[in-house]
């Protein structure tokens, strides 16, 4: 068949490419920038040759383990995750560097530099080198897409898992991509028992140790992965250019644009880990200067340890945050002694993100408060992060730490002599999965008094509306067994469970104050309230619920309470009279700021 | 031929999708395009930006100073981002009052429409008639039917028709 061009997104063109390459076990956990790469597998799963098994894991540590069984039976297989998602899946992925597997194995691990939607900017690149794991950087996503074939198949060729290294500007672009027929592997599960290798106690770990590290010799001198010369025409003699990922691409545009294409010699590094040592030795040789551009911590640079080079560890590149055209610019300006970019105007930041409007997150939010002002709010990742605009968050950490952390806050605070403070936990439903039920059952027996509120929205809703285990849908909407949230919690030692719709605000801020007699009582211990409302993102939520039209009268008394700390962005103050308004572009007609107003001012009434 | 066009506004208001439209018309001419766009926590209504670079280039991104177009969805991220725009650039902004820009009350128009979302399709009609884009009404109108759920082209073409005429 004739190649197809498509516009896809690099996550599209990824999952693309995964199907095209006969993968046939595909398993992740949704995280920015990497969500869509399963996403598009699901959506272009009718065009698999083969049977395709697809599912969103409940964390990253199990989707990787899932793959990496699927490939000792000689199947193509991938884990996708963002790059703090391989923190999560770090012990079985560490171990398997030295095991190997045995069908190809991709870990697809998107970072996020900036970060734009993460909790750090952690450079998996860096993290490969560590656990002796090879890994592609590609530069854009049609590159991202080609690169998948051959990267089975040299996963292939050595047993080893490979890792992929898709970053933001990869991921969340769109490009011009070629579609092509996926080939047919004719597969049959087949595990060779070797019981040496696939359970290998320490005994056996030196001699697979040292024949990993004999296969890192071979695939860092690979012809296919090497590192691609675009060369200059020696008007800048013994001075290059080397760059890796999306850079690479922002310093190509940035050459043209300087009017200096084809005049230094450029090298793009398609293979950060391992990195050939002639190549090494030949950047020795033949240049003075160097300057390494890379995202984000300086991993090319510290292989190549080139006493000409410049970078990130010597502050001529910034070493954090995006490489973004304009700071390419100044290092580039720098470097070659170029007139100076213009002047950056101050860097301005535009409206914050808020919960939508309408969302049970924020009525949950605003009792919480409410009930407890001086309370400690330990909270997660998601969506309901943003109950920092409300005040009712207080630390974020990693996925499910806020339980955890809930239960320290309480360690440290019974010691002293006097009262503890209210300590009301918030966690997500998919983050409660995820890594949530270990912490719980630990608070539970180490005796913590703490209110733990599992905001139930049915939905991983951040990364745009997965499944999650308690709603019986697996990946692409099929029926499965559905685990509910209540028995577990129950299961994990809990006798104190409740469940609310947040918008009942009255029974919910009733539950809290309950909760918290609960756990001050002589037989209190963990308290659990399930606040429990639809994602108002799902369609089916929206039209489920009534709407009315919200409006706010003279009486408003422009306290801003309404607007500061319901903080709902459909309300506002309008400057010229002084009063609260709502906008009616954005007002979903929820009517959940109603109670919030002192003086009543707030109103609903059907909508005509 | 080389453009390059930022597409500025708030999580909700259709950025990605305008940005997916004007890159499609690329793909049918056959022309190379790369985008760049803003997902996750930003899309809870916060500021978020495309760039759009369509013609011979590597990456999606935009240097300051370099785009020949700014589509902006919400005024108040002019500050945010008009340093991107080149000098002799071209704002066509969705705005209630008149400024020495390109004006249009998109969303007003959107919202006689039936839905305020539909203001990103009515400002890509207002840059197709200033002759702000390289492409034609048809080629656009044939993206929009491309990638608009069914039941909502006619709506998000009406918006479309809307901008071309105003």
């Amino acid at each position: 068949m004739k190649n197809k061009i498509e516009l896809l997104m690099g996550n599209e063109a990824i999952g693309q490419g995964l199907i095209e390459a006969g993968c046939q076990v595909a398993a992740a956990y949704p995280g920015t920038p990497s969500t869509e790469i399963l996403q598009a597998v699901i959506d272009r799963s009718k065009q698999a040759a083969e049977p395709l098994h697809i599912e969103w894991s409940v964390n990253e540590k199990i989707a990787f383990e899932v793959a990496l069984a699927a490939s000792y039976t000689g199947k193509r297989s991938v884990a996708v995750m963002k790059q703090v998602g391989l923190n999560v899946a770090a012990d079985p992925f560490m171990r398997t560097a030295y095991i190997g597997v045995k069908g190809g194995m991709l870990t697809i691990v998107a970072d996020d530099p900036g970060p734009h939607s993460s909790q750090n900017e952690q450079d998996t690149r860096l993290f490969c080198l560590q656990g002796r794991v090879p890994v592609i950087d590609p530069a854009s996503p049609a590159e991202a897409k080609e690169f998948i074939q051959p990267t089975f198949e040299l996963s292939e060729k050595y047993e080893l898992n490979i890792v992929l290294r898709p970053t933001t500007r990869i991921c969340h672009s769109r490009q011009n991509v070629s579609i092509a027929a996926p080939v047919v592997l004719h597969r049959q599960a087949s595990f060779e028992l070797d019981t040496p290798r696939w359970a290998a106690p320490p005994a056996f770990l030196p001699a697979l140790h040292r024949k990993l590290n004999t296969n890192l010799e071979k695939i860092s001198i690979e012809p296919d992965w090497q590192p691609r010369l675009t060369p200059g025409d020696n008007s800048q003699p013994r001075t290059a250019l080397v760059a890796s990922g999306v850079v690479y691409s922002n310093l190509v545009d940035l050459l043209e644009e300087l009017n200096l294409s084809n005049k230094i010699d450029l090298y793009q590094v398609l293979m950060p880990y391992p990195l050939n040592p002639d190549f090494s030795r030949n950047l020795h040789e033949k240049y003075d200067h160097i300057l390494i551009l890379e995202e984000t911590y300086p991993v090319i640079e510290l292989q190549l340890a080139h006493p000409g080079a410049i970078g990130k560890q010597n502050g001529a590149v910034p070493r954090e945050g995006e490489l973004t055209p304009d700071v390419i610019h100044q290092a580039l300006a720098d470097f070659l002694n170029l007139a100076p970019p213009q002047e950056m105007p101050e860097e301005r930041r535009g409206q914050r993100p808020s919960l939508c409007p309408g969302c049970s997150h924020r009525t949950a939010f605003y009792s919480i408060k409410k009930c407890f002002p001086k309370g400690i709010y330990p909270s997660d990742i998601g969506c309901y992060t943003l109950g920092m605009n409300l005040g009712a968050v207080h630390t974020v950490h990693c996925m499910g730490a806020c339980i955890s952390q809930g239960a320290g806050f309480y360690q440290a605070y019974q010691q002293d002599e006097g009262d503890f403070p209210t300590i009301i936990v918030t966690i997500g439903d998919s983050t409660f999965f995820h890594a949530g039920i270990p912490a719980l059952i630990n608070a539970v027996i180490q005796q913590a008094r703490i209110i733990v509120v599992i905001l139930d929205n049915a939905t991983t809703a951040m990364t745009g509306g997965q499944p999650v285990p308690h709603m019986g849908i697996a990946a692409g909407d099929k029926a499965t067994k559905a685990v509910t949230i209540e028995p577990l919690v129950k299961a994990s030692g809990v006798d104190f469970i409740e469940t609310c719709d947040p918008y009942d605000n009255r029974r919910f801020e009733a539950l809290l104050r309950k909760a918290d007699a609960y756990i001050r009582s002589p037989e209190g211990g963990v308290a659990v309230l399930i606040a429990q409302h639809g994602c108002i993102m799902d369609p089916a939520v929206r039209k489920a619920q009534d709407s009315f039209l919200v409006t706010i009268k003279d009486n408003c008394i422009a306290c801003r309470i309404c607007v500061d700390k319901f903080e709902c962005p459909a309300l506002s103050m309008d400057k010229d009279k002084n009063l609260a308004v709502v906008n009616q572009d954005r007002c979903i007609g929820c009517g959940t700021c109603i109670p919030v107003c002192p003086v009543d001012a707030i109103v609903k009434e059907e909508k005509s | 031929m080389k453009q390059q066009i930022i597409v500025s506004g708030i999580g909700g208001q259709g950025v990605l999708f305008l940005t997916r439209v004007i890159a499609q018309v690329a793909v049918n001419r056959g022309i190379p395009v790369l985008t760049s766009e803003t997902h996750g926590m930003a899309q809870r209504g916060g500021t978020v930006l495309s760039t759009i670079k369509i013609g011979d280039f590597a990456s999606p991104l935009i240097r300051t100073g370099q785009a020949n177009l700014g589509l902006l969805l919400w005024e108040e991220n002019l500050p945010v981002h008009q340093s991107l725009l080149q000098k002799k650039g071209t704002w066509i902004i969705n705005t209630t009052h008149n400024n020495d820009r390109i004006s249009i009350d998109a969303a007003k128009i959107a919202r006689n429409l039936g839905n305020a979302v539909l203001l990103n399709l009515v400002l890509l009609g207002a840059a197709i008639k200033q002759g702000s884009l390289i492409f034609t009404a048809e080629e656009c109108e044939t993206a929009i039917k491309q990638l608009a759920p069914k039941k909502f082209i006619e709506q998000n073409l009406a918006a479309f028709h809307k901008g071309l005429n105003s």
